[in-house]
């Protein structure tokens, strides 16, 4: 899927020979399945101990090739096509019929996805696939041998809004979001028939020529994860949009709307191979090369899982302005002392938890550090803590933790945390954790302005 | 003309520098090739610092100076300025 990326799709336009660069410098499934950060994402190692583990961690794949976790699972490229051709409702996609039967019997003893969506994955002889890719208009789906597998077409040429690459973007954000939901439920035994709503919080534009970004992919989700009780809408605020999402869904269980809520976020094609050229440079693999997709369940107290603290809500507001110290300040101090608690209240802080090794080796530096400097900065001016670099970088160490999200945009935005954070508040490593996302919204040409939301997750007493 | 930068890593100020003298080095963008030969700056330098209200400053970028590798950003910048 790197090769449709926006930023690789652009250069091979420009030069049809990079595809070739690209496929060579690709990583296998298990080559990703045994990168730490991944596992963490998995929930099968805590993100502290990455700085424990010998860098960089792409050369130093860990013992664990476990593809699954508590806190999620991993899949290639066989599984993955066949659930876009399964939530594919518009006869778009065609993939080879013997590979859609390996792919069909895979997605099935994942025992999670619906009878529905397992029904829609059917082939097509591989003479078809090669008579349609001569048309225009028709997109061509490969793995990462360079072996195509199927197409991508659309049913309305002269829409741009409904252009196979377009068309594709979306599907694999219903893909990843509807596995995700399906995983999330199964583990936690939760009937699908039982979740009210469901709120979409991916940035991706799921719409036609009248309506772009018209949205609503969350209902398009209930429905392939057979959530047939529910409806649902998207939040829009860029990467910052799962927080929202969140805030917002436990404010309509608060008030007693929904009392079930599922919060989704699927994947951002877009992202993948974003920063490409700068690990062909140095020689490294191109480690944008996975799709991400979350769910979270969120309900009435069970006197069990934690806590979202409602009136610890910190926001970044239009008065705030762009400086970062103003946005840190709207996010993480105001929100503290609103609930009376200190900067070392909070077990651990989430924020923006890029994996470094992807950002740094591209030059656009260490994201999740700088922000947790940030913070230390603001313990220190508010006389909590030490000045000086030896307890800001004991403060980081202790609150913050090295970054381990794909640069999946919205997803990596606080909640890959999320599952550690109900772990460790659940055996009561400590009683606080902070979620903290902010939104580029100047990059929609709309405002100059970011955005930023945050909460606060309790121990439940 | 001055260009100032904000840019938080020595690496993507080196880039941005490099972009407004000799031309863009990662050759993307549309200053590829067009070497512009600005004097540049980065914000946390003591030449621009110094010329700011201090209290205003410290309120605006003072916290960034203690959360950035702020010597390694001056001698990048600073490097790329005197290659001119």
């Amino acid at each position: 899927m790197v090769q449709h990326g926006s930023k690789p799709s652009r250069e091979i336009q420009k030069d049809p020979e990079t595809l070739k660069l690209i496929q060579s410098s690709l990583r296998s499934l298990n080559e990703a399945i045994s990168y730490a950060p991944h596992q963490v994402m998995l929930g099968n190692i805590y993100p502290d101990t990455l700085s424990e583990l010998e860098s960089p961690w792409y050369e130093n794949p860990t013992d664990s090739n476990s593809h699954k976790g508590p806190h999620g699972e991993i899949v290639g490229e066989e599984i993955f096509y066949g659930l876009i051709k399964g939530v594919d409702d518009f006869g778009l996609v065609s993939i080879e019929e013997s590979f859609a039967k390996r792919s069909y019997s895979e997605i099935k003893k994942m025992g999670y996805l619906t009878g529905d969506l397992l029904q829609k994955i059917e082939g097509v002889p591989v003479s078809e696939i090669e008579n349609r890719l001569q048309e225009d208009n028709v997109l061509p789906l490969r793995l990462g041998t360079g072996e195509t597998i199927g197409f991508i077409s659309t049913d309305y040429a002269e829409d741009p809004s409904l252009s196979p690459d377009i068309l594709l973007e979306n599907l694999t954000v219903k893909a990843t979001a509807t596995m995700a939901l399906n995983s999330v439920l199964e583990s936690n035994g939760v009937d699908p028939e039982t979740i009210d709503y469901v709120i979409g919080s991916g940035e991706e534009a799921i719409g036609d020529r009248y309506n772009r970004g018209g949205g609503n992919l969350a209902k398009a989700v209930a429905e392939a994860a057979g959530c047939m009780q529910s409806t649902g809408a998207d939040i829009k605020a860029f990467c910052c949009a799962p927080v929202h999402a969140t805030v917002v869904g436990g404010s309509l269980i608060t008030s007693g709307v929904f009392p079930n809520i599922a919060v989704i976020g699927g994947c951002s094609l877009a992202k993948l191979g974003m920063k490409f050229q700068g690990h062909l440079k140095k020689g490294i693999p191109i480690m944008e090369d996975v799709l991400v997709g979350f769910a979270i369940l969120l309900g009435p107290d069970d006197q069990v899982s934690p806590v979202l603290r409602l009136d610890s809500v910190g926001r970044h507001t239009v008065a705030a302005g762009s400086v970062q110290q103003k946005i840190v300040e709207a996010l993480v101090q105001t929100p503290l002392s609103k609930v009376g608690l200190k900067f070392q209240d909070i077990g651990k802080y989430a924020t923006e938890m890029h994996n470094p090794e992807i950002t740094d080796t591209a030059g656009s530096g260490n994201v999740p550090q700088t922000n947790y400097r940030l913070i230390a900065a603001l313990a220190a001016l508010n006389g909590e803590i030490e000045k000086g670099a030896e307890s800001r970088d004991a403060f980081v160490k202790t609150h913050g933790m090295p970054g381990f999200s794909p640069t999946q945009g919205h997803v990596a935005s606080a909640i890959p945390f999320l599952g550690h954070a109900l772990d460790d508040l659940k055996r009561g490593n400590y009683q606080y954790s902070m979620f903290l996302a902010k939104g580029s919204l100047f990059l929609g040409r709309m405002t100059h302005m970011s955005d930023g939301e945050s909460f606060i997750l309790e121990k439940n007493h | 003309m001055v260009v100032i930068l904000g840019s938080p890593t020595p690496e993507s100020a080196e880039i941005y520098a490099k972009t407004v003298t000799e031309g863009d080095p990662s050759w993307v963008g549309p200053l590829a090739g067009i070497a512009l030969k600005l004097p540049v700056y980065h914000v946390l330098e003591p030449e621009v610092k110094n010329q700011f209200d201090q209290s205003l400053y410290d309120d605006q970028v003072g916290i960034m100076e203690s959360v950035l590798d702020t010597d390694d950003l001056i001698k990048t910048v600073s490097k790329v300025r005197s290659e001119q």
